[in-house]
């Protein structure tokens, strides 16, 4: 027993052995701590149920096996190549100096949530997605309102600018990716233009046209990824190998244009061949759901912001994990990340309404900035690399320079 | 689904922190804490929260109070007063660590029947101190399980019954704690649907695949980071600033003016850019003009024609790649063509297979083959030339336009040309302004929605 307070008994009703203690004092000097664990309520299982369980156990217990040796082998094979980690090879550059950065723009329309954001390939202007249903294409510089949709869905949890600039997608709860063209005339009705692209049975996490206005990749919370012909709306490929909902994806600037990467809720960051619809390459380091994954300017590496509060740079050439980007009294998922144009600053937007700015190369935080009043939900670099916009809960989006 | 889930909050995280608070050595100093006439054990104040986390992680009373402020709203510290008010006060305000039990981490099944049974308490307890959506939540519940109603009576009465011999002090604490977790948990939803072994021989497959792949060593991938940074240091606007002004910061737009697409002096910084790789020349509308006049010089221009054309294939409409294929065979891969490019037999002739059943990724290998011709051998040698000397020197550095010279000037923000505007018809001739179109138009008479 406790001798701090005393502690209380009560009797299952269902099962007079189990009881049930409840502590008062701080459980760490508590001694009865494992009975406290103890459920005094359970439905008691279905007894069919249980034996098609055990059948279908004993088939993934075996997969699971080979599953786990073969990734153990894996990660042998990896760690023997690495000779050397970022921080020492970093040891040689300049520190950075003072950062300062400020919000010089608050985009305020939106009546809900703001959960996605992209920008226009002219540097200022950017589209907005939120819970309400609503899309709204703003001059950024201006903070003007240019156009606005109203979705049939509420969660609209992915939205994108066209490189044209012509054109922008947007979908989320109502599972599919449509396609408005952009219209100045103000009397045009800029819903009855749509056009539906992408169907996924489950919800749209996110999008991104590839080079042209014609092609659109999409991931889903069905575990699938896909690259639809705008045009047709047809399926040009699909990416199956995820476990559960992908949630974030990026295309790869390199020079032949034909990888992406896709982060997921089974804490794996896949790399897949747009062309074969293969995964090309894979990395499990993560402890909780990847919220967003985005290339390092090179191509040759990427970054993901996950739910366990860290980010991590994976290097496609080493096939491994180089960096994590973490601190003690950071204690919240990141939502979303980006680069800066010199891949030396890495921006990652919180769920506890913050930004940290961390320094790729060494390793270490940079800054902290808050401004936001709920959990930054969004963050993109411009195309030219002068600001970054991060989109929140609290209904705004801020532009930093 | 996820975002509904509250379980998306860092839980194993915050638990560190809040075992690390309750270390017997350096962890925080509790003591007695006067809740009206009752004196409940082991508490702390919310002032003694904040400079303990201060203390530990070395970080500032801000992030203190934010970090502080993220445990009370998740559970793991409750105030005692005002229970309701999921906030930490930086005062004398009394908290307390709320037990293991009813961490939102813990895997108990916070399950239909427990919260059931909590509601059944608490109107049994007092009649109308049920909560509007309490009152909801329970005549569904009431609904859903309906046939174990009687069970949840009678847990509700015989765990009244027994808090009822409890201590005072323990009982405040027991409610409290109950009632902490319920204001925060919500019962999980979950739409994931897996099919397990299908997951589990994709793992086996793409891990069977990586293990025969070749990989480089650290060393020279992460020097490659360093040498890249150091390169776009001085493009990189948020390092280094630009000229002659951010934008964003200034208010001036001309940062934007100097590079946009077509200029007809691009600025230094610009032109020094496409020495960094091809991607750049290429990828910059300017910089693949010049390298098309250089090849000219050279003739050899029907490579950048040809690599052009394919990418159109790659990226354009999908009704138009037939016609698109057709016109590149003849007009680049046809014996005799009038623009006939250099590719090895090899691929020549899987090309032509390839061509027999057009398909958007048909010329792939060709241009991938007539990109690398020019990557190794034109670009260098493009780089070497008069012609990209010439640019370089010619390039315009903008004088830096510092803040101060404008300190009580706020400046207009001019509206730009939108991209869409090239779709929009023009109908009439009268010079209707279009909208948002007019450059210089003031930021007043653009269009609100």
């Amino acid at each position: 027993m406790c001798q701090h307070v005393e502690s209380t008994e009560i009797n299952c009703l269902l099962c007079k052995n189990v009881r049930l203690l409840i502590c008062l004092c701080s459980p760490f000097r508590c001694r009865s701590l494992p009975a406290q664990r103890k459920i005094y309520m359970r439905s008691p299982p279905i007894p069919e149920m249980a034996t098609q369980e055990v059948q279908l156990n004993e088939t993934l217990a075996h997969l699971k096996t080979e599953s786990e040796t073969l990734k153990s082998k894996l990660e042998e094979e990896r760690a023997k190549l690495h000779d050397v980690e970022l921080h020492q090879v970093a040891e040689k550059v300049e520190g950075l100096g003072q950062f300062v950065m400020k919000t010089r723009r608050t985009l305020k329309g939106h009546g809900n949530k703001v959960l996605c954001m992209d920008w226009c390939k002219d540097k200022r202007r950017i589209v907005s997605s939120s819970q309400d249903g609503k899309v709204i294409v703003w001059d950024a510089f201006t903070t003007n309102k240019e156009h606005a949709v109203t979705m049939p869905c509420t969660w609209v949890m992915a939205c994108a600018y066209a490189p044209s600039g012509c054109a922008v997608a947007c979908g989320g709860l109502d599972n599919k990716c449509s396609v408005y063209p952009l219209s100045l005339d103000k009397n045009e009705n800029l819903a009855a233009k749509k056009k539906s692209v992408a169907m996924h049975t489950n919800y749209l996490s996110a999008c991104s046209f590839t080079n042209s206005d014609m092609q659109i990749l999409t991931s889903s919370g069905d575990g699938t990824c896909a690259l639809w012909d705008v045009e047709s709306g047809q399926l040009l490929q699909s990416f199956h190998g995820h476990a559960a909902d992908v949630l974030c994806l990026d295309l790869a600037p390199s020079e032949t244009g034909n990888t992406f990467v896709s982060g997921g809720c089974d804490k794996k960051a896949n790399v897949w061949d747009m062309r074969s619809g293969q995964c090309i390459q894979s990395f499990e380091t993560h402890e909780s759901d990847i919220n967003s994954v985005r290339y390092y300017p090179s191509g040759d590496a990427f970054a993901s912001g996950s739910d366990d509060a860290t980010c991590r740079l994976y290097d496609l050439r080493a096939d491994r994990e180089v960096a994590i980007y973490s601190k003690e009294s950071i204690i919240f998922g990141v939502s979303s990340v980006d680069f800066s144009l010199s891949g030396r600053l890495l921006f990652g937007g919180y769920n506890d309404y913050t930004i940290n700015v961390w320094d790729v190369l060494k390793g270490t935080r940079v800054s902290i900035l808050f401004g936001h009043e709920n959990r930054v939900s969004t963050l993109r670099v411009s195309p030219d690399g002068t600001a970054f916009c991060t989109g929140s809960w609290d209904h705004t989006l801020r532009i930093w320079a | 689904m996820k975002e509904w889930n509250i379980k998306c909050v860092n839980s194993f995280s915050m638990e560190k922190v809040i075992v690390a608070m309750q270390d017997p050595d350096m962890g925080m100093k509790m003591r007695n804490q006067r809740l009206l006439i009752t004196v409940i054990p082991h508490a702390m104040t919310g002032r003694d929260v904040i400079d303990w986390l201060i203390q530990k992680y070395n970080i500032c009373e801000e992030e203190a109070l934010h970090v502080g402020g993220m445990l009370v709203r998740y559970g793991y510290i409750y105030p005692l007063k005002e229970p309701r008010s999921l906030v930490l006060r930086a005062d004398e305000t009394p908290y307390r660590f709320q037990t293991p039990y009813f961490w939102t981490s813990t895997r108990w099944p916070a399950s239909e029947l427990d919260y059931a049974i909590y509601l059944a308490k608490k109107n049994i307890r007092k009649q109308g101190e049920l909560m509007e959506y309490e009152k909801e939540r329970y005549s569904l519940l009431h609904k859903r399980i309906n046939h174990t109603w009687d069970f949840v009576v009678m847990q509700a009465r015989e765990q009244l019954r027994a808090s009822k011999q409890r201590r005072k002090a323990d009982r405040i604490v027991l409610e409290c704690q109950e009632q902490a977790y319920w204001l925060i948990n919500r019962p999980p939803v979950r739409s994931l649907t897996l099919h397990y072994s299908a997951v589990l021989y994709h793992t086996i497959e793409s891990c069977r695949r990586a293990l025969g792949r070749n990989r480089v060593k650290s060393s020279i991938c992460l020097e490659g980071f360093v040498k890249f940074s150091e390169q776009y240091q001085n493009h990189d606007p948020i390092m280094q600033g630009c000229l002659p002004s951010n934008p964003w910061i200034s208010d001036d737009t001309a940062h934007w003016t100097m590079n946009s697409e077509i200029v007809p002096v691009p600025t230094r910084l610009r032109v020094e850019r496409w020495s960094f790789s091809f991607m750049e020349l290429l990828n910059d509308p300017i910089g693949r003009r010049e390298f098309m006049t250089y090849l000219e010089k050279e003739f050899s221009a029907e490579n950048l024609c040809f690599w052009q054309a394919c990418e159109d294939i790659r990226h354009g409409e999908s009704s138009k790649i037939i016609q698109k294929v057709e016109d590149v065979y003849k007009n680049f891969l046809a014996p005799g063509a009038a623009r006939w490019v250099n590719i090895d037999s090899k691929t020549m002739d899987k090309t032509l297979e390839g061509i027999k059943h057009p398909h958007r990724f048909v010329m792939d290998d060709a241009q991938l083959h007539i990109y690398f011709l020019m990557k190794k051998d034109s670009y260098p040698r493009y780089l070497k030339s008069d012609l990209y000397k010439n640019m370089l020197a010619k390039a315009i550095v903008p004088q830096e336009t510092k803040k101060s010279v404008f300190p009580f000037m706020r400046r207009q923000r001019h509206s730009s040309p939108s991209p869409a505007q090239a779709v929009t018809q023009v109908t009439e001739e009268d010079g209707r302004a279009m909208g948002a179109g007019k450059a210089g138009t003031n930021s007043a008479a653009g269009s609100h929605v």
